[in-house]
């Protein structure tokens, strides 16, 4: 358009940019993790934020006790099935935007504890944004979950984040209602009944929609 | 029964045959007062097992834990086994009974067919036992009559089925979702 010349070369005490540029980076440059250690991941967790790795170089260091004033969840840990609906409340307590780190292992998938006591994967519950392997990941490694999430941030629209009802943002993640995603339909005879799903995360499905 | 420190050094080759060992004094001793009360007296490694029948647990708790000779003040666990799903009896609960002051142990053995599962609640004589007979109705489906508070204690309100019998499957009847 050129016109952000016009305006430089007129006005040059005015910065132009896109909105989305400018909210993306503010929202990235602080996120506010929510304090949800489950197992031994949260050790890790805490261990990022001391003085050895400083997760406060990257602007994630504030971990809150209240949801209200966080913005993404660290899932640190095996979710149990009694854990579930305490961890998809707190999900739902938190407000837009809001982001999932999937760590370590167990949260991604179950990890070693493939049994009736815990869920096969975090995403069942919420949708994930970051997933981080290991068990349990280093410090490092949530750092680095960290700063692809906030690559992830800064390529949003602020028109992808709005609050949703809480009925709505149930209905939306409630496993067996989504499609099974690429491969899976082929490695189906092959795959145990316990994971016939996966689940896009919410502002995906509703790109593609 | 064992009785304390002095037991764990000598060797075990003649405490492991159920058979050939003596009995305890104490056992003798309840045995010859409550005779009724002894169905079998196992000893193993060390260890002495006595199974009660089913409708005797109360009041051979109630006596073990104020008996002069025996003191078991402290009752350690109850917990549960499935024997297997085609053995008969199929449940057993086992009370794994202390004494803090004479230092002795004693477990105590109920079995249980699957048909009926109901033992009379213990939660009177130990307090204690209140949330370890919850953990084994939860996990085994163990019904403790007379239990003032019955609930499960582990795995959600909703359960379906007891995790640790032998004929639940390891990955629980069906993928987790929230309802």
């Amino acid at each position: 358009m050129g016109l952000e010349n016009i305006i430089a070369e007129a006005l040059p005490e005015v910065l132009t940019t896109q909105l989305d540029s400018l909210i993306n980076w503010a929202r990235k440059s602080s996120l506010w993790p929510a304090t949800f250690g489950l197992a031994c991941c949260a050790i890790e967790m805490m261990n990022a934020t001391t003085s050895r790795n400083d997760l406060a170089r990257f602007g994630a260091e504030v971990f809150r006790a209240s949801p209200r004033q966080a913005d993404v969840m660290i899932v640190s840990g095996r979710v149990s099935r009694k854990m579930a609906p305490v961890l998809r409340r707190i999900y739902d307590q938190m407000p837009e935007p809001k982001w999932v780190i999937s760590m370590g292992a167990c949260a991604t998938s179950g990890g070693v504890f493939d049994n009736y006591a815990i869920v096969q994967g975090v995403d069942k519950i919420v949708p994930v944004d970051v997933y981080i392997p290991g068990c349990p990941p280093r410090p490092e490694m949530l750092i680095h979950a960290v700063m692809m999430l906030q690559d992830k941030v800064s390529k949003e629209s602020v028109r992808d984040r709005k609050d949703i009802p809480e009925e709505e943002a149930r209905e939306a993640v409630v496993p067996g209602t989504l499609p099974v995603t690429d491969g899976s339909t082929a490695r189906q005879n092959t795959l145990p009944e316990s994971r016939p799903y996966t689940i896009a995360s919410r502002h995906e499905r509703r790109r593609s929609s | 029964m064992t009785s304390g420190p002095e037991n764990i050094e000598q060797p075990t080759e003649q405490s492991t045959g159920s058979e050939s060992t003596p009995s305890h004094p104490l056992v003798t001793a309840l045995q010859r007062e409550h005779p009724e009360w002894i169905g079998e007296v196992i000893h193993a490694f060390g260890e002495t097992t006595i199974i009660v029948p089913r409708e005797h647990i109360v009041a051979a708790c109630s006596f073990l834990k104020t008996w002069p000779e025996g003191q078991f003040n402290f009752l350690s666990d109850i917990c549960g086994a499935d024997r297997g799903v085609e053995e008969e009896p199929r449940f057993e609960v086992n009370y794994h009974l202390f004494s803090t002051t004479k230092y002795h142990r004693v477990r105590l053995k109920v079995l249980l067919n699957e048909e009926d599962t109901h033992v009379p609640s213990v939660s009177g004589v130990w307090r204690t036992a209140n949330w370890h007979e919850r953990e084994t109705f939860d996990m085994f489906g163990v019904i403790f009559d007379g239990h003032p508070d019955l609930r499960r204690i582990l795995l959600p309100d909703d359960w379906q089925g007891h995790a640790l019998r032998k004929d639940f499957p390891l990955r629980g009847y069906e993928p987790y979702s929230l309802k």
